[in-house]
């Protein structure tokens, strides 16, 4: 009878024991862990309490109601000063007209406007279409079909997306999945150019929205999973012709690193870095593409962009800083000649990629105007740089953070925490943020009647395994086994207000999942945005508050855009198709059960399914 | 007496030379991947009523829980993991479900292999030796409860991030196999 008196327990009993041994347990866990070290502290973003708006004094390019770059501007604000659609209008916004792009997998696209003519690019097969918007409904002019490889979907590490378009001067300059730049006449549709700017047989895959700076198309190589060589190129936006290359590792000479360069901090300098801060011939196979965006100061005839992560994941087979991964270049646009750069994630351990949006400004720090560049990275930080010479100036949390306890503004280095620092054989867990970042690609927006920075974002953790892994080319180099979840809060995503000067938060929203669309900020006083399980919103700039949503067909993961139609009415646009790395278990179809799916982002994603299916559709609101 | 021991010694000797035979490893498997690759259609769709059986295949590998084992330490190596995760899939399809784009069918599966698919899996011909290929094919199996619960891999020492092989249940492959269902 001994033998039978637990099983005998009823089985709820016997459960509620085993809550209370794990609870014990975890109790004693936490108790040691904190006496041990610093290292499970864990990092939260401050909130203003008072937020007074700070209008902006600095300039802004002149806004002519298009929409022709990714970001609307060179200084990546994409603000509208278009006010029709406003605070006290926005609850009559309705829906315009649609238009389907036929295709189940992630649009991340921005639809661009010029004389009257939508633009829109798909992912995988990257088809142009171009909308008549002064016809009734905005039938299609023509369409655009470039038929990029099928393989080239087999080395699109997370869905095979494409981030946009640039026009410039009576063209449309675009990329597609097999490492071909395009250029095709706005009018006509008819291809004017393309060159092959890479290889899928060495994992390089195109999937950034080029911009065209001086007659200079600025293309930048996605495959940072795939071991390749990252590299930004500038091609002559008449020929195509390759003007300059910017390798992100190797000899300085391939770096385009000269006498003009001169970055901040002493760790950044020193020859040929680019080889000695990896082991032997390891720069070769190191990842650190430039996937991301790409902004333009025309008065310091600057260009900043960030690299990619180092790869592969597994950082044992990578000892050294790993330059010139995971930070950002300020280059010569002419030359490509580097002039300042910095390392946001020196050695980088999770994946944290520097490839998010820089937003140009001029701000007041300390006392007087500096020109800066904001950029929120993916290793949690919001960081205000001197874009003039690449001093950071500040770095403040705008997520939950593990795995640094801050940067130190004196050497400009970040300070890990040794604990989480990930090795072969060794499984971390509480690694916040995740590898996807506290922000991903998708960009934020400034508005300067407010003076915040909109900042859609993740709001993730991770537990970690590093394992060996072998290069072989045109295949995933990552070497880790990864299963994301939620921070603590229990949501997955916020699209958070920010004060850039104060480095605080002003107001948050959170939401179940990641927030995975960009933003868009208006003189109305409205920002967009849209959530993976399908929402549209439109909230009040100043306080957060949600004044209008729209549930459109497929979750949001593209960012929208606002123009004047030819009839002089404001319209707001939006690609509603899930997918991306975020989306990933819809748009591919893959199994819940193994949490470390998708490198992982799986594991945050299991209930996806039930709230969105794939399907690309454009939504266009306007006023009635 | 002597005679007598020389005898036993040479029985004994027989004895431990048959104690030497082994559990075979096969370097050139039979069928040669030629003929599994002639034998593999990739449609369900047969007209004219002329069904075609199942691909050839060694049995060997579906049998054997070391060449499972092998197949998935293979299956990581090769990178296969890279693409198609624990079996959830990733920037391939998940492989631990039932669904089969390609056929269910060890021969299905080793083609899909050797030749590539035209939608981003790449080819190893030339590259993964041929009883490799056939032990990665009887891992994947066993991803989706196809094959015996004694020959699937149990729980790793990695990191725990699904359920053991072992302990998946068997799934009806569907999509276009080597074998489809009769209609009733």
């Amino acid at each position: 009878m001994k033998v039978s008196a637990l099983p005998a327990l009823s089985s709820r009993l016997r459960s509620s024991a085993l809550v209370v041994v794990i609870v014990l347990a975890s109790a004693c866990l936490s108790f040691s862990a904190d006496s041990k070290s610093r290292a499970s502290k864990m990092i939260f973003p401050a909130s203003e309490t008072n937020y007074q708006p700070r209008p902006y004094t600095g300039k802004l390019e002149p806004d002519d109601g298009q929409w022709m770059r990714p970001a609307k501007d060179y200084a990546s604000t994409r603000y509208s000063t278009l006010n029709q659609i406003n605070t006290e209008t926005v609850k009559n916004l309705k829906l315009e007209f649609t238009f389907s792009t036929g295709l189940a997998r992630g649009h991340e696209a921005a639809p661009l406007v010029v004389n009257n003519t939508m633009y829109i690019v798909t992912p995988w097969p990257n088809n142009l279409y171009a909308l008549d918007l002064a016809q009734p409904g905005a039938p299609m002019k023509w369409v655009y079909q470039p038929m990029p490889t099928p393989a080239s979907q087999g080395v699109a590490c997370c869905d095979v997306v494409n981030r946009g378009a640039s026009y410039d001067n009576g063209k449309i300059y675009y990329n597609t999945l097999d490492d071909q730049t395009v250029c095709v006449d706005a009018k006509s549709g008819k291809q004017v150019w393309k060159t092959r700017i890479g290889d899928i047989n060495k994992g390089e895959s195109l999937t950034m929205a080029p911009l065209v700076v001086k007659g200079k198309v600025l293309v930048g190589v996605s495959g940072g999973e795939f071991g390749i060589r990252g590299w930004l190129k500038a091609l002559d936006a008449n020929s195509g012709q390759v003007a300059w290359t910017a390798y992100t590792t190797g000899l300085d000479k391939d770096v385009l690193i000269g006498p003009r360069f001169k970055p901040f901090y002493a760790q950044d300098r020193g020859q040929d870095l680019g080889v000695k801060t990896w082991p032997p011939d390891a720069w070769k196979i190191g990842g650190a593409g430039a996937w991301g965006w790409v902004s333009y100061d025309p008065d310091l005839n600057l260009i900043f962009y960030g690299t990619a992560n180092p790869g592969p994941w597994d950082s044992d087979a990578r000892p050294g800083a790993n330059k010139f991964s995971a930070g950002i270049f300020a280059r010569d646009p002419d030359t490509g000649e580097a002039i300042w750069y910095y390392q946001f994630s020196p050695h980088d351990l999770f994946d944290y990629d520097a490839v998010n949006e820089n937003i140009l400004l001029d701000l007041p720090i300390e006392g007087r105007t500096r020109k800066v560049l904001v950029h929120p990275d993916r290793n949690g930080y919001v960081y205000v740089i001197d874009r003039t010479n690449g001093e950071v100036l500040s770095a403040n949390p705008f997520a939950p953070i593990t795995t640094s306890a801050g940067v130190d503004l004196k050497t400009g280095l970040l300070q890990y925490v040794e604990e989480k620092e990930p090795h072969r054989g060794k499984v971390l867990r509480g690694l916040c943020p995740s590898a996807p970042g506290a922000k991903d690609w998708q960009p934020s927006a400034f508005s300067p009647r407010t003076g915040l920075v909109y900042i859609p974002h993740n709001h993730l953790c991770m537990d970690e395994e590093d394992v060996s892994v072998n290069y072989i080319a045109g295949t995933p180099y990552v070497g880790a086994n990864v299963v994301m979840y939620d921070a603590p809060g229990g949501h997955g995503g916020e699209f958070s207000a920010w004060d850039p000067v104060a480095g605080k938060i002003a107001w948050t929203i959170p939401d179940h999942f990641p927030v995975w669309s960009g933003a868009l900020a208006t003189a109305g006083d409205l920002v967009f945005y849209g959530t993976m399980d399908g929402w549209f919103h439109a909230v009040d700039a100043r306080q957060g508050h949600d004044l209008w949503k729209f549930k459109t067909g497929s979750g949001i993961i593209g960012q929208p855009v606002t123009y004047k139609g030819p009839d002089g009415k404001q319209y707001v646009a939006i690609l509603s198709g899930v997918g991306g790395w975020a989306g990933a278990i819809v748009a591919g179809g893959l199994d819940p059960r193994d949490k470390s799916a998708a490198l992982g982002f799986v594991g945050a994603m299991q209930d996806l399914p039930k709230y969105t299916t794939g399907g690309g559709m454009l939504y266009v609101f306007s006023l009635p | 007496m002597q005679t007598d021991l020389a005898l036993w010694s040479a029985v004994a000797g027989m004895l431990m030379l048959l104690a030497c035979s082994r559990e075979e490893r096969q370097f050139r498997p039979s069928p040669p991947a030629s003929e599994v690759i002639n034998s593999v259609q990739v449609s369900g769709l047969n007209p004219g009523a002329n069904p075609v059986g199942a691909p050839a295949a060694p049995e060997y590998y579906q049998e054997s829980a070391y060449a499972v084992s092998q197949g998935k330490t293979l299956f990581n190596e090769y990178n296969c993991s890279g693409c198609h995760a624990n079996g959830g899939g990733g920037i391939g399809p998940p492989l631990m479900d039932n669904y089969w784009i390609y056929g269910s069918e060890p021969g299905n599966i080793f083609t899909t292999i050797i030749q590539g698919r035209p939608n981003g899996m790449p080819s190893f011909r030339n590259r993964i030796p041929e009883f490799q290929a056939w032990e990665i094919v009887a891992y994947v199996r066993s991803l989706s409860g196809l094959l015996p619960k004694d020959v699937a891999p149990s729980r790793s020492d990695q990191f725990y991030v699904k359920p053991p092989e072992q302990s998946m249940p068997y799934q009806v492959p569907t999509g276009i196999t080597g074998k489809p269902e009769p209609p009733k």
